[in-house]
């Protein structure tokens, strides 16, 4: 029996499986009334400062918990408890980003009820993380002005995975003479009327327009969430 | 490169449908746009590692490659653009975030034949 060749359809989307725990994961999150932010960035950019200072200032109001993937170390957990807030290390090993079921699985023991806000350090990449969705409501692409104005021409798709970009280490930026306004021009060209933040983790700079930002999102939500 | 842990949910997809229809896999097909995050090269160099060792062993990866397709709210209609570094209407140059497509990640076909019984007849 000679079996000739055939062409079957199938149509799968081969990130179906993470893309189900994620939309399982936002609906939980939504039902809770917990606002969640993920943040993907280069290696190096800040992501960890600046999510120490947002833990710091918005643990006194609201209650507020971390998972932070890293590779190999349990350091960036460690400086973030120093928040006060509950903080979880998610280490990856040799993969390079963060799955909707890691999340997942890191959330087991907590009650995510008793949250207001989680966040998420994602693996510090600019590339992977863009394709797997956490469940988060907001994700943010942070880059700090040592990087250069031009890295949202040279990642787009991270840029189009994200919400908000955030422009970290302000406090440098007259040092490393960065522009700002061509940074701006950057984004608007690969993502169309992304919202953008400047910030310094170290001098707080920029922060209370951030956090206002923050918690009028999660009063959105909360009030969504009560209708 | 998370390309080699892409190619292996191609390869475990491909192999349930190969397993459940009884038949032998000679090709996968595959939309792949540019902003699912996933290059090309990088993932046929993993698709033949994934491979190894499973039914789909020698098997080939097609991949149609899906430029990135907005809608421009200014000509209400959809437009092909030309670089991922200017997200603006070709032809008005307004720019949009409408994403229609680029972000495809997904198995279109298999190019499969049915399972062959290497046993000689009569001797079931």
């Amino acid at each position: 029996m000679s079996a000739e060749p055939r062409l079957l359809e199938v149509r799968k989307n081969i990130l179906k499986q993470n893309d189900v725990v994620a939309r399982m994961l936002r609906e939980r999150f939504r039902g809770q009334g917990t606002f969640v932010v993920s943040l993907v960035s280069s290696p190096g950019a800040g992501k960890t400062a600046f999510l120490e200072r947002t833990l710091t200032l918005l643990h006194p109001h609201y209650r507020v918990a971390a998972l932070v993937g890293d590779l190999a170390t349990e350091n960036d957990a460690v400086r973030l408890a120093r928040s006060q807030a509950p903080v979880k290390q998610i280490t990856t090993g040799t993969l390079c980003h963060l799955e909707a079921a890691m999340v997942d699985h890191a959330l087991a023991g907590w009650d995510i009820g008793e949250l207001d806000f989680l966040f998420i350090e994602n693996v510090g990449n600019l590339v992977c993380p863009s394709s797997y969705d956490l469940g988060e409501n907001l994700r943010l692409v942070l880059l700090s002005v040592t990087e250069g104005e031009d890295k949202p021409l040279k990642y787009p798709t991270i840029f189009n995975s994200a919400d908000v970009a955030v422009i970290t280490k302000m406090d440098l930026a007259e040092v490393v003479e960065f522009d700002e306004e061509s940074m701006k021009a950057n984004i608007q060209a690969v993502r169309p009327g992304m919202r953008h933040f400047t910030v310094s983790a170290k001098t707080g700079a920029g922060l209370p327009e951030y956090l206002q930002f923050l918690t009028a999102r999660l009063a959105e939500l909360t009030q969504k969430t009560s209708v | 490169m998370h390309e080699l842990s892409i190619a292996m949910s191609i390869v475990e997809l491909a192999q349930e449908e190969a397993e459940r229809r009884d038949v032998t896999v000679d090709a996968v097909h595959l939309e792949l746009g540019p902003l699912s995050g996933v290059v090309a090269d990088a993932l046929l160099f993993s698709y033949e590692m994934a491979c190894n060792g499973t039914r789909l062993e020698g098997s080939r990866l097609v991949i149609k490659q899906i430029p990135i397709e907005v809608f421009c709210p200014a000509c209400k209609t959809q437009k092909i653009l030309s670089s991922m570094q200017w997200f603006c209407c070709p032809e008005c140059g307004t720019p949009t975030s409408e994403i229609i497509h680029g972000k495809e990640l997904l198995v279109t076909a298999l190019e499969v034949r049915d399972e062959c019984r290497t046993a000689p007849l009569g001797s079931a």
